[in-house]
């Protein structure tokens, strides 16, 4: 039989009073353990560990290394290393600071708004250390500080080596920039690397390989006087002073062409948008250009609170890169694609016509999905429909297909995740399906997919979102008939002490195959005659080309015009108007670039967008082929 | 308790007003002024640990505001809410535990941090007081001695989230929350045979324990027995803070002055190994001050704890005391090389916010459940 236990709150109380009485003896006897250890080592032993402090006389001093150098297609640099002037400040030999700041600001050596960053820096950092306030110093703020020196007690000039990028705005989005070490990087990296690094990688190419550009930092012994400061080696070399070297970090070898990105954004002009280039062939990116531009030496410098204030705060998103992480409507620029994807499902042959009257019905619904052209095209075929982009083909084409269909081949020509090139941040943008659109949303009657909704992924609306950079991969796999590459920017490494390059060769994807592959040619056709058809889209951009262009225009829809409206460009507020979109590839026999041009609000992609294209084509195809 | 009434109509004509206002808000002033002597103390040492860095020490002092106000919170909060709410608490900490374990944010190589957005938050922390809790729920109505049913329960309820802590791998949080809920037994008066039995296991569970400790744990231990092997490794910890704390000597170099700390010799000055800076700048007597005061407060919180009516209340205070001990002696040991190299920061002095909202936190439970003995019916 079980015992039955009665809770004696006495007893228990009587218990608890022991146990604690006991505790306490134990925390005292252990803590007098602790003190006895103190006694050990600060009485019996103080002389000896006395000594051993005196002779704590060696400091470890970092040794930063330096940072790899980018490199174009060409070789030409187009971020390096160069010495710069710091100036810095050291509180401790400062009697007044808020005086000498003043100083600094009417010398025009620091900015008014930048106080209040200073101050914080200098009181967050330690006794004695020379705090740096501006990064780089121009020729002329040098002379301007020699000659009031005297006056500035505490404030040095130091010097050590920074990062410029010769080419200034040109490329920012691909190449990214450095920056100061912030306390969110602290927690990424490792302490005993970057003790002694100032900057790192923040952005762009310049964030993504970190590792390898930064390279192995290093150390070497210091003698130091009682107070720390270092002291020149006693009676010459001090042997046991223990040096290890920094590896510089590796050279980045980029597919990028500075001078070709340069035509690109030079006919961008003072619009917003991208502008991709692929070599269809490698996957090499030639131009990777999102506007407006910036200057990235601003960072590298030690960007002020203002300008960055005007950076973030611009209307114009400068530090946004839109061919990465710009999620647009596509558009009428995926009509070839859907064309390809109605013939390789069989619902269409090139021949079949379908007649345009201006707007397309689905059947049992009196919602009318208009054409552009309120007159409508007449009578098209495959051909003739990517040739004048007539919507209601491919309203009709679309809902022919259903989504899913629809859906698979987009997935295989790249649309709906990131295209996986080597730089950091890339978006994957949206290619709906059914099953999408269960998972996207929560409410339940969002969750059905409605044949609308595919009769606008027809003409590149609706859900379907992408990126510019994949646009241009889906040109290069029809630029290519096939053969399928990762975009990347970098082609190869190279250790700048033995010299040795590592090349990262071209990274295959699968190859798209598809069960006709005369539909290759009925595309690529379909979009030469866009610039060089009767009725083509883009004849007025191409005319005078000396070779061809398969192209294809689009007109992406940000605002959505109410059934019995009519879009008006000039009543419609400029952030609302279309993006304008432009996507080639060209000699269309023999395709050497693939691209993508996407001008935001820029109104139709013939007239704005394809200028850009048929700048960069120009300016790359007039060279000769490697 | 029939004594009562006549005890609280005796005492009442003596108090003042002051005592009269700590009454109201359920604090007790010995335990106050012992923990702000320590806290104080503490800033001293690391405005010059910090090597009068002073946004370090605004920011200590605005966390250590922080958890002052979370300690008076908790303290108005009635103690049978807390009782109610432990087995709550204690399950969430668990399921955040395993949250964590699964899609942690990796900080400082270690999965410990749950990103909230807003904050970073380690539920390990968490742990530290519910653990304890959740002992003493389970015990609270039961009849004392647990059995031995009983005790494994509560050894379950421990185990649970100390294995899911050591995992992180965060060994001195597990070793915390380990010593809170076992310390709960030892109060509740586990038989002595079990305490020696449980001893001899653990003895012999030494080699297995071994054979489960991550590489720099191994080495942790390695170094202890002979800090020579790997001087400017592993072992450089534990030579550069006995060479600090053995070099100031009985009255230390001065405060700011010491050399060890100052030129950066010793590492983690400011969180870990900060008693060392104690030892270097304000030598023995400054250590044996500190040490006098955290056994002022560690004293006070036990006696507080048996001044508790209730089950619950006593096991949780005591439980309190002595994980703060845990926590002074560990730091100390590790420091002057008494003990392996644990991640357990000195209380209240090291530089961190989240250890010292932490133990805040567990003194104003021990408040709120001391100010209640006389409201609880037993």
């Amino acid at each position: 039989m079980r015992r039955v236990k009665v809770k004696d709150l006495f007893r228990e109380q009587r218990t608890f009073e022991l146990r604690v009485l006991l505790a306490g003896g134990i925390v005292a006897l252990l803590l007098a353990l602790v003190a006895g250890r103190l006694l050990w080592l600060q009485v019996v032993r103080y002389q000896y560990y006395a000594e051993l402090s005196q002779g704590n006389r060696v400091r470890i001093e970092p040794l930063p290394p330096d940072r790899g150098i980018i490199y174009d297609r060409k070789g030409r640099i187009l971020a390096e290393n160069t010495p710069a002037y710091q100036l810095t400040i050291t509180r401790e030999q400062v009697n007044d600071l808020d005086g000498v700041l003043q100083r600094l600001v009417q010398l025009e050596l620091l900015e008014s708004d930048d106080l209040e960053r200073v101050r914080k820096l200098i009181a967050s950092r330690r006794l004695f250390e020379a705090v740096p306030v501006r990064l780089r110093l121009t020729d002329e703020e040098i002379s301007r500080y020699a000659v009031h020196r005297h006056e500035l007690r505490g404030v040095d000039l130091a010097t050590r080596m920074a990062r410029h990028y010769p080419y200034g705005s040109v490329a920012v989005h691909a190449l990214g920039y450095v920056g100061s070490i912030s306390e969110d990087d602290l927690k990424r990296l490792d302490p005993a690397q970057y003790f002694g690094t100032a900057a790192i990688g923040k952005t762009g190419l310049e964030s993504s390989y970190e590792a390898e550009l930064h390279g192995r930092g290093g150390f070497r012994e210091v003698l130091v006087n009682a107070e720390g400061r270092s002291v020149e080696t006693l009676g010459g070399a001090r042997p046991e002073l223990r040096i290890d070297r920094p590896a510089a970090g590796l050279d980045l070898e980029l597919s990028l062409d500075i001078e070709l990105q340069r035509v690109a954004e030079q006919a961008m002009g003072d619009r917003r948008g991208a502008v991709v280039a692929l070599d269809p062939w490698t996957g090499d990116v030639l131009v990777l250009a999102s506007t407006p531009t910036f200057d990235p030496n601003k960072f590298a410098r030690g960007i002020s609170t203002a300008d960055y204030r005007d950076l973030t705060t611009n209307p114009d998103q400068p530090l946004y890169n839109r061919v990465l992480r710009g999620t647009y409507p596509p558009g009428s620029t995926i009509k070839p694609l859907m064309a390809l994807a109605g013939l390789e499902a069989g619902v269409i042959k090139p021949e079949d016509t379908r007649f345009c009257r201006g707007f397309f019905t689905l059947p049992n619904s009196s919602h009318r999905y208009r054409d552009w052209k309120k007159e409508g095209h007449g009578t098209v075929n495959m051909r003739e429909a990517v040739m004048t982009s007539c919507d209601v083909y491919f309203y009709g084409l679309a809902a022919a297909l259903g989504i899913d269909r629809i859906h698979d081949t987009m997935t295989r020509l790249g649309f709906g995740k990131p295209t996986g090139i080597d730089v950091q941040g890339e978006r994957g943008g949206i290619m709906p399906s059914t099953a999408w659109k269960k998972s996207a949303f929560k409410q339940p009657e969002m969750r059905v997919w409605f044949p609308g909704e595919t009769v606008i992924v027809g003409i590149g609306q609706g859900y379907w979102t992408a990126t510019p950079l994949q646009l241009a991969n889906a040109m290069a796999v029809l630029a290519t008939r096939g053969p399928h590459f990762k975009p990347r920017l970098v082609s190869s490494l190279r250790d700048p002490e033995t010299r040795e390059r590592t090349p990262r060769p071209p990274e295959p994807l699968p190859t798209v195959t598809l069960n006709d592959p005369g539909s290759w040619e009925v595309i690529v056709d379909a979009m030469v005659a866009v610039t060089t058809g009767p009725r083509g889209t883009a004849v007025r951009a191409a005319r005078g080309a000396a070779y061809t262009i398969a192209g294809k225009t689009g007109t992406a829809q940000v605002y959505t015009v109410g059934q019995q409206e009519k879009y008006d460009e000039k009543t419609v507020a400029d952030r609302l108007r279309d993006h304008a979109l432009f996507v080639a590839f060209a000699p269309a026999e023999q395709p050497r670039l693939a691209v993508a041009v996407l001008v935001e609000n820029g109104g139709h992609g013939s007239s704005v967008a394809a200028p850009v294209a048929r700048a960069v084509f120009d300016a790359y195809l007039s060279e000769p082929s490697p | 308790m029939m004594h009562q009434g006549f005890g609280e109509s005796r005492s009442r004509r003596t108090l003042t007003r002051g005592t009269r206002l700590l009454k109201a808000l359920h604090l007790d002033g010995a335990l106050l002024v012992g923990l702000a002597a320590v806290a104080a103390f503490g800033l001293l040492v690391l405005y010059s640990a910090a090597g009068g860095n002073t946004a370090m020490w605004t920011r200590q002092v605005v966390r250590l505001g922080i958890a002052v106000v979370g300690m008076l919170f908790l303290a108005q909060v009635p103690a049978r809410f807390l009782r109610m709410v432990t087995p709550l608490a204690y399950g969430i900490g668990v399921l955040l535990l395993m949250v964590v374990a699964g899609l942690g944010d990796i900080g400082k190589g270690a999965q410990r941090w749950l990103d909230l957005g807003v904050v970073r938050f380690q539920p390990s922390e968490l742990m530290k007081l519910a653990v304890p809790m959740m002992c003493a729920w389970y015990l609270h109505d039961r009849a004392l001695p647990a059995s031995i049913r009983e005790t494994l329960v509560v050894l379950v309820i421990v185990a649970i989230p100390a294995l899911l802590v050591a995992e992180q791998p965060d060994l001195g949080t597990a070793l915390l929350v380990a010593a809170a809920g076992l310390s709960v037994l030892l109060l509740a008066g586990l038989p002595w045979r079990f305490v020696f039995a449980g001893a001899g296991l653990a003895a012999a569970a030494t080699p297995l324990a071994w054979f489960l400790m991550h590489d720099y744990q191994r080495s942790r231990v390695l170094t202890l027995l002979n800090p020579q092997t790997d001087p400017l490794g592993a072992g450089y910890h534990i030579i550069q803070s006995q060479i600090a704390i053995g070099s100031g000597g009985v009255f230390g170099k001065g405060w700011m002055n010491g050399s060890q700390a100052q030129l950066e010799f010793l590492p983690e000055r400011s969180t870990d190994f900060i008693f060392a800076v104690i030892g270097e700048e304000l030598g023995l007597l400054g250590q044996l001050f500190l040490i006098g005061l955290y056994l002022v407060v560690i004293g006070r919180a036990l006696y507080l704890a048996n001044q508790c009516r209730d089950t619950f209340g006593r096991l949780v205070s005591g439980s309190i005391a002595l994980t703060f001990f845990v926590y002074v002696l560990v730091n100390t040991g590790m420091v002057t090389g008494l003990l392996p190299v644990v991640g357990v920061p000195l209380p209240l002095v090291s530089y961190g916010g989240t250890s010292m909202v932490t133990l805040l936190a567990g003194f104003g439970i021990l408040m709120s459940l001391q100010a209640q003995r006389k409201l609880v019916r037993t």
